[in-house]
């Protein structure tokens, strides 16, 4: 069954579109990885299904729940407040820049949200966020402020708060792009670990081995529209296309120059 | 002969009667404090709404309060009632005080609470988005309490001042502690009455600078 289902999605900031007409979908227990260069739209498509930005056409289908009803006037109309509250639980996203906190400890980081919007009882919230901080060998840092962490130790904690809500769904807007490479492995082994639990994923990454790694399919998206869509090895291995086997090289020369 | 007059006179005559005076200027301090502080956060909400005629009027208004002299003020709602809009008999001069402190002060507050709300990441909007706060948990769980601790050292400066200001209430005759100070010098022919009254503003404000320090040291556990 897909659990999302993105249909000629479009979005504008003023004259400027940055999404083309984009329709993809992920499955269940599915893990999708999402490169291009920068500026071709995938943190404005992930906000998007993400309500963070109003789409200007096209539908977004989560769980079976149809985000989008209709247009008017070439613009989307958008389902009534508690469908699109129901979509919202069933989703989590993390940040590049990790968006902790900074005045709450660790724990509460984590349990804050459980506790006024699931409404889940206090001592219920610090069990369940005790438990993920342990999995992601955080269990001592719990009352720790963000401040006190690493970057790496920092999105885990963001990581951690987002499963705290059980969303069906995560997606990842470049989760290692703010941290030192040394940083880097940490957050792709929990990522990895996620994956071998079947949980489903949309994955913005510039990890290209990483991408391959972990992915079951992989979208190359350039200027607003997607270019490939693959299996990794076959997007990474052997590409038809001109433009991914640019990107790809571009992309392998930079590294190579990084790594000197 | 008057030094002499200075160094005889009676403190416990004195003191009194200058307490009295305080007790007004602490109650001017508390009920402007007490009005100027929320509403200055619905101003600095104003003003940054999407509504083009609202911003004006707000801007106009701060644009007023700040660029004017608060004595000026002050004499303005005391007067204008029955000078300018012909009422039977002028406010209550003790109120007319407290609702100009209160309009001055808030037009303060409410740029000090922009600064504040605007210094907070988007991020940290977005992430309450996610997470399904509701507006309201948002602003008093993630939004207030960071914006509590960016303006405190602003918000102690006018406080500070506030404490001196409440002298200017004299202006209209409300016998806080300046103007019965004043008095007091005048019969009695010594500057000391100013100069415990003095003594008065600044032990004040020596308690709310420590209240401010420790209000500080209390919110620096983070960033
Ligand atoms: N709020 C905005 N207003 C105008 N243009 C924007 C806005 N946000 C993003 N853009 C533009 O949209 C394009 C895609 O941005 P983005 O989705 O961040 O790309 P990516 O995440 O792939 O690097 C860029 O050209 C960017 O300048
Ligand atoms: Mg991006």
């Amino acid at each position: 069954m897909a659990m999302l289902e993105v249909r000629n999605l479009r979005k504008c900031y003023g004259d400027l579109e940055v999404i083309s007409d984009i329709s993809f979908d992920v499955n269940e227990g599915e893990v999708l990885s999402v490169i291009g260069p920068s500026g071709s739209g995938k943190s404005t498509m992930l906000r998007c299904i993400n309500q963070l930005e109003r789409i200007t056409s096209g539908t977004v289908c989560v769980c079976g729940e149809n985000m989008i009803t209709g247009e008017k006037n070439g613009e989307a109309v958008y389902a009534s407040a508690d469908v699109l509250k129901k979509i919202r639980r069933n989703v989590g996203l993390v940040f590049q820049n990790f968006n902790l906190f900074p005045h709450f400890s660790v724990l509460r980081n984590i349990t804050e949200a459980p506790v006024s919007v699931l409404k889940i009882p206090r001592e219920k919230a610090e069990e369940k966020a005790m438990e993920l901080l342990g999995k992601m060998g955080l269990a001592d840092k719990a009352k720790s402020y963000p401040c006190e962490l690493s970057g790496g130790q920092q999105q885990r904690v963001s990581i951690a708060r987002a499963l705290a809500l059980s969303p069906q769904m995560l997606f990842f807007d470049e989760p290692t792009s703010a941290l030192d490479p040394e940083l880097t492995g940490e957050i792709l082994a929990v990522i990895k670990e996620l994956a071998a639990e079947k949980m489903t994923m949309v994955i913005v990454t510039h990890e290209m081995a990483f991408a391959r790694d972990v992915s079951d399919r992989v979208i190359f998206m350039d200027g607003g529209v997607i270019v490939e869509e693959g299996a990794p090895s076959e997007l990474f291995g052997n590409t038809k296309n001109e433009r991914t086997k640019q990107f790809l090289k571009r992309y392998s020369e930079n590294t190579f120059k990084e790594d000197k | 002969m008057y030094l002499k007059g200075a160094i005889n006179l009676d403190l416990t005559k004195l003191l009194p009667i200058l307490a009295e005076g305080f007790l007004v200027s602490i109650k001017i301090f508390g009920l402007t404090l007490l009005f100027s502080i929320p509403l200055g956060f619905v101003v600095s909400a104003l003003k940054m709404c999407k509504i083009p005629p609202i911003r004006w009027i707000i801007n106009a208004y701060i644009l007023i309060m700040r660029g004017t002299p608060l004595i000026l003020q002050i004499m303005f709602i005391y007067f204008a009632p029955t000078m300018l809009f012909k009422a039977d008999a002028p406010p209550d001069r003790f109120w007319a005080v407290i609702v100009a402190f209160s309009i001055n002060y808030a037009a303060y507050f409410a740029e000090i609470f922009r600064g504040g709300i605007q210094a907070v990441p988007k991020g940290q909007f977005e992430a309450a988005q996610i997470l399904g706060f509701s507006k309201m948990q948002t602003f008093f769980k993630i939004t207030l309490p960071q914006v509590i601790k960016t303006v405190l050292p602003s918000i102690g400066n006018e406080v500070i001042t506030l404490v001196k200001d409440t002298s200017l209430a004299q202006v209209i005759a409300v016998s806080e502690l300046f103007a019965l100070a004043k008095k007091q010098a005048s019969t009695q022919f010594s500057v000391m009455p100013l100069f415990v009254a003095g003594v008065f503003y600044f032990v004040f404000n020596w308690l709310v600078t420590v209240l401010f320090d420790l209000g500080e040291k209390k919110l620096s556990y983070y960033k």
